[in-house]
């Protein structure tokens, strides 16, 4: 049995994706800058992938920047709106506590080039409250910036209220929507976005790749200097192949969502409803205003890693937010901004669900589960001591 | 290459010595939860032999393989022996550990120290002259 249950971190590339890059690599070589017939037709290859990738999000294809993936994009779109807040003398920032760290990153470094930021209370429930957002907006705030779905925890925010709210108080709004393009419906228009950061490997295509989309009229700074690629917003040669696998792995995710969210959200619904039988046992973040392949639960008295391994000697692909898998002492940022304290958040379990995945793999991974965590109990001192009342329950 | 050693993964999977000793003449806990690792010694002494010894550790892999090569390194040795362990012998007993997974051969010594110390404010006599 080989179970791949972590999507989120990334996905198989399509076939789709896998032939337009051979197709690229093996016959369409050639420079997109070079005046030849042969670099106009990469040309050609990015034009056509920038028309469908906008048309996937409500976009025009003018809007759409390609990047070496999710981390540029949000890098890129934060630096831009702090250049235009500054250049306005609006040096605040909104965002919050629990944003990927290429935002939180780069936050924190224009916090030491002097911009002010707040970060939003996230709430147990993993979601941003808009009236929350409404009450932090400043007269310098220069941007907004609120993922569309979190990474470890799935939730959705409510972005098209979030978008209306900075739309009438003037704001900039960005959104990194690298765990929700391909996975769930976006129109930035109708939502509101002023700038949005998505990944190709999170909707299999290839690593390496990504794009960020700007309404027209924002103005970006650039992050790399050089030829007059992408407008002159982004130098260096265009990865021709990885710009065509990504539009050809998002047509195709787009054209599927529908009924594959579906049938998704069956499946995760009941792999929620069998894990809850696990004695003191939590699901991280909302249950209904989620990504249909998300499932993140806390086992309290095991720690994350050593259930990881066991489960990949089962044949399992998972993820946890304990310290010992992000080689720092705390645990997941993620988990500690919904309030679930460290003892916890170090026995966390994300699985994050593939579009293949079908009911008898549910099965196992609740069979699984369910024995992994029994046994690492069994010889827990920290589920001794919960068990034998000596410390209390907190879940 | 995979993230830890054919050793880890074998005491990993197999932990040796796993359980409480009913009794134990030394109980020794270390680490706290906070930071992801605890590990609890139980110890058997007779004739200043280690008899036997038990673990409970909860944490990461390398966690629960140093507790369990740490517990072969002492079964059945002498408790001046015992003492000595060092959370070196413990990484190299195991072909190594990563680099920012050494706390979990320290918090191995650690352990067995003060399941140790324990077991000599139980019995003053057995304490070796300073």
């Amino acid at each position: 049995m080989f179970i791949y249950a972590d999507n989120a971190a990334t996905t198989k590339m399509s076939r789709a994706a896998i032939e337009a890059m051979l197709t690229c690599m093996e016959e369409q070589y050639g420079n997109p800058s070079s005046l030849y017939m042969l670099g106009q037709r990469a040309k050609e290859i990015i034009e056509q992938a920038r028309e469908e990738i906008a048309a996937v999000i409500g976009a025009q294809p003018g809007e759409i920047l390609f990047t070496s993936g999710g981390s540029e994009a949000d890098n890129q779109a934060i630096r831009s709106a702090a250049r235009i807040g500054e250049k306005a003398g609006k040096k605040h920032i909104i965002s919050t506590a629990f944003e990927h760290h290429a935002v939180l990153h780069t936050l924190k470094k224009l916090e030491e080039e002097g911009f002010e930021v707040t970060l939003l209370d996230v709430h147990e429930d993993g979601l941003v409250r808009p009236q929350e957002l409404e009450a932090a907006i400043r007269d310098d705030t220069c941007l907004v910036t609120v993922m569309f779905a979190n990474n470890e925890i799935g939730t959705i925010q409510p972005i098209r209220e979030i978008g209306g709210i900075c739309r009438k108080r003037g704001v900039l709004f960005h959104t990194d929507a690298v765990q929700a393009v391909g996975h769930v419906p976006i129109d930035v228009v109708k939502d509101n976005i002023d700038m949005l950061s998505a990944s190709a490997h999170k909707f299999h295509g290839p690593k390496g790749i990504g794009f960020l989309y700007a309404r027209k009229g924002v103005r970006l700074t650039n992050l790399i200097e050089g030829g007059a690629q992408e407008r002159g917003f982004r130098a260096g040669t265009e990865n021709v192949a990885a710009i065509a696998g990504m539009a050809a792995a998002l047509k195709e995710a787009a054209a599927d969502m529908p009924a594959e969210a579906e049938r998704m959200r069956g499946l995760r619904d009941r792999l929620i409803a069998e894990l809850k039988e696990i004695p003191h046992s939590a699901l991280n973040g909302d249950a209904v205003s989620r990504l249909p392949g998300n499932v993140n639960f806390c086992f309290e008295g095991i720690e994350g890693e050593s259930l990881l391994l066991l489960l990949d000697d089962r044949g399992i692909c998972a993820s946890s937010g304990s310290a010992c898998t992000s080689g720092s002492l705390d645990p997941s940022h993620v988990l500690l901004a919904i309030g679930r304290v460290h003892d916890v958040a170090h026995g966390s379990l994300r699985l994050s669900l593939g579009e293949d995945l079908t009911e008898e793999d549910v099965d196992y991974m609740v069979r699984n589960v369910k024995e992994v965590v029994e046994y690492l109990r069994s010889f827990s001192p920290v589920w001794r001591d919960l068990m034998s009342g000596k410390t209390p329950f907190i879940l | 290459m995979a993230l830890y050693s054919e050793k880890v993964m074998d005491h990993f999977r197999n932990p040796r010595n796993v359980g409480v000793i009913e009794n134990a003449d030394g109980i020794g806990e270390v680490g706290n939860a906070k930071c992801g690792d605890i590990m609890k010694m139980y110890l058997k002494i007779e004739d200043d032999i280690v008899q036997d010894v038990k673990f409970e550790t909860f944490g990461c892999g390398s966690a629960i393989a140093s507790s369990s090569m740490a517990t072969e390194l002492i079964k059945g040795r002498p408790v001046s022996e015992a003492m000595q362990l060092t959370n070196k012998a413990v990484a190299e007993a195991l072909d190594g550990l990563p680099a920012y997974k050494l706390h979990c051969s320290v918090l191995a010594e650690e352990a067995i120290q003060s399941a140790l110390n324990n077991y000599y404010e139980k019995h003053p006599d057995k304490k070796p002259g300073d």
